[in-house]
């Protein structure tokens, strides 16, 4: 069963793709993932200011287009039009290519990114720890970006993103593990398919160490994706923009880029793993029932099916991506020490004692989650008193 | 169970040189469009207007490199972690989830273990404490 995109577009239309076919669908699905991504990234830095414009009670950007929403076009031909300084004493190439290796990490992490039961690139069945892995680019792109500039602003930045991602990756590994250790298996699809439409069938309500785990994950993210209260490697207030300092034009924006597309990615995958995905209430997303009630033919069903798992599951990502932002503009940022101390003290002991918790659950009750037990229980103390 | 099948990875491949085309397309096209008037100011390291002083690329903080050793550590045994994770639903089925709970059990001790042993040696404090404890007799060893 690999519900990859072209063998779900073969069994929409019923037609044997030939691997040409399948390159050119591959090539033509990830352009088309490419953009999308691209506009959602450039959307987000006009949520970003729109967003943090209300919090703070002004207008924000309100003159290029309705509301202000093509600022970042605006933006776009402006930092095309700028000059891209390259300092005499920085590493050339790794000055060049580490934007790249940002822009790669985040790009290649969209391949398993489960936006509905069909439109899923590619369905690798180490789905998740693929992710983990290139994810990991992005920590050496910025890594790099700091040390190539030789700056000491970009060094300081580099120094501390580097320290932050690798931290960080443990709490958020810990939990990932515990997550896998439900499902019962690494791909996007399997760890989507054990959950189910309606919130208790989520992980983060299936017992209450998930519970926690979704919070110990979340923090994980956001400090993953280098965003506010975590935003050390950018500290604007001391290293005067971090890694990214000696950047300008284009080099620049990539970074930019890489983050906030980074950072609807890893919602979408905190969305998939704890918050159901793309699952529509009671199975409305296989398109079945739709069929059944309306009868028709059986792609309008389906169809149906998968808008409305892509509602569900970009309702859910923004939804978070709107908590990330709004906890930018709302807690100071962290000190280097609490930082450290945060993620070895209090994050990684928390997702260890999740993980055996976890697993104690899964052992002793056998994979149901508190709901179901609860029922059971008032069911077996005989079913009165309603 | 489907067999090994690196088709599944062409669009991995796809998305990178996406990444790449548009990275390498946009700095080389921007030259036609974008101006290029270096100087040697503009092109020194920026230092809010001071004259830089020395390279960056100087000794660096030996905490951030405990910190990587630590991560290596967990990092290592995440991994080992993950087929048994994968596996645990099929054994809960046949119902010896117990001993794949005992092995993870033990193989979380060792973990536990290791950074009980960090944090008693003072590894996770950034600011560490023996040093501020030698305070009183030379207070230039201090951070």
């Amino acid at each position: 069963m690999n519900s990859s995109i072209v063998s779900f577009l073969s069994e929409m239309t019923n037609f044997e793709f030939t691997s040409l076919h399948a390159f050119i669908i591959f090539g033509i699905a990830c352009f088309l993932m490419v953009n999308v991504s691209a506009l959602i990234g450039g959307l987000g830095t006009y949520a970003e200011r729109k967003i943090s414009a209300d919090l703070q009670m002004r207008q924000g950007p309100n003159r290029v287009g309705p509301f202000g929403i093509l600022q970042f076009l605006a933006d776009g031909v402006k930092l095309l039009l700028k000059e891209i300084i390259i300092p005499t004493q920085a590493d050339k190439v790794l000055f060049l290519i580490s934007p790249l290796l940002c822009l790669a990490g985040v790009f290649a992490t969209l391949a398993v990114l489960p936006i509905s039961s069909g439109l899923i690139l590619t369905d690798l069945n180490i789905g998740i720890l693929y992710v983990l892995g290139v994810s990991s680019l992005v920590g050496v792109g910025i890594f790099l970006g700091g040390y190539s500039s030789n700056s000491k602003w970009s060094m300081l930045g580099g120094m501390r993103g580097a320290a932050q991602i690798i931290s960080y990756e443990v709490p958020v590994t810990l939990c990932i593990i515990s997550i896998v250790l439900m499902a019962g298996g690494l791909s996007m699809t399997t760890l989507v398919n054990e959950q189910g439409g309606l919130p208790h069938q989520w992980y983060i309500l299936h017992n209450p160490f998930a519970f926690i785990g979704f919070f110990v994950f979340f923090i994980g993210i956001l400090a993953e994706s280098n965003r506010a209260p975590f935003d050390l490697p950018e500290a604007e207030s001391e290293l005067v923009s971090g890694y990214h300092t000696e950047y300008s034009g284009m080099a620049f924006s990539f970074f930019a880029l890489a983050e906030y597309i980074e950072v609807f990615v890893l919602c979408g995958i905190s969305a998939t793993l704890y918050l159901g995905g793309y699952k529509v209430p009671f199975e409305l997303g296989s398109g079945e029932l739709i069929n059944s009630t309306l009868g028709g033919p059986e792609f309008i069903g389906k169809g149906i099916g998968q808008l409305l798992q892509l509602g569900a599951f970009f309702t859910k990502t923004f939804l978070l991506y709107y908590v990330v932002i709004w906890i930018r503009w709302t807690l100071p940022r962290l000190r280097v020490d609490q930082l450290v101390s945060l993620c070895w003290k209090y994050l990684t002991p928390i997702s260890i004692i999740n993980l055996i918790g976890i697993a104690a659950w899964e052992w002793i009750f056998k994979g149901q989650s508190i709901f179901n037990l609860i029922a059971s229980l008032l069911h077996s103390s005989g079913g009165g008193g309603h | 169970m489907s067999s090994f099948n690196l088709d599944v990875y062409m669009p991995v491949l796809i998305l990178i040189a996406f990444a790449v085309v548009m990275v390498v397309g946009v700095l080389v096209a921007g030259i036609l469009i974008r101006p290029q008037n270096p100087e040697e100011l503009k092109l020194s390291p920026y230092e809010c207007g001071e004259e830089p002083v020395g390279p960056a690329w100087s000794n660096f903080n030996i905490r951030f490199y405990v910190t990587a050793l630590v991560f290596i550590i967990f990092d290592v045994e995440g991994a080992l972690m993950f087929p048994v994770a994968a596996v645990f639903q099929k054994f809960n089925k046949i119902g010896q989830g117990g001993v794949l709970f005992g092995t993870l059990f033990l193989f979380v001790a060792i973990l536990v273990v290791g950074i009980v042993y960090c944090w008693k040696k003072g590894d996770l404090d950034w600011v560490r404490s023996y040093q501020v404890a030698n305070d009183d007799t030379s207070k230039k060893e201090v951070n």
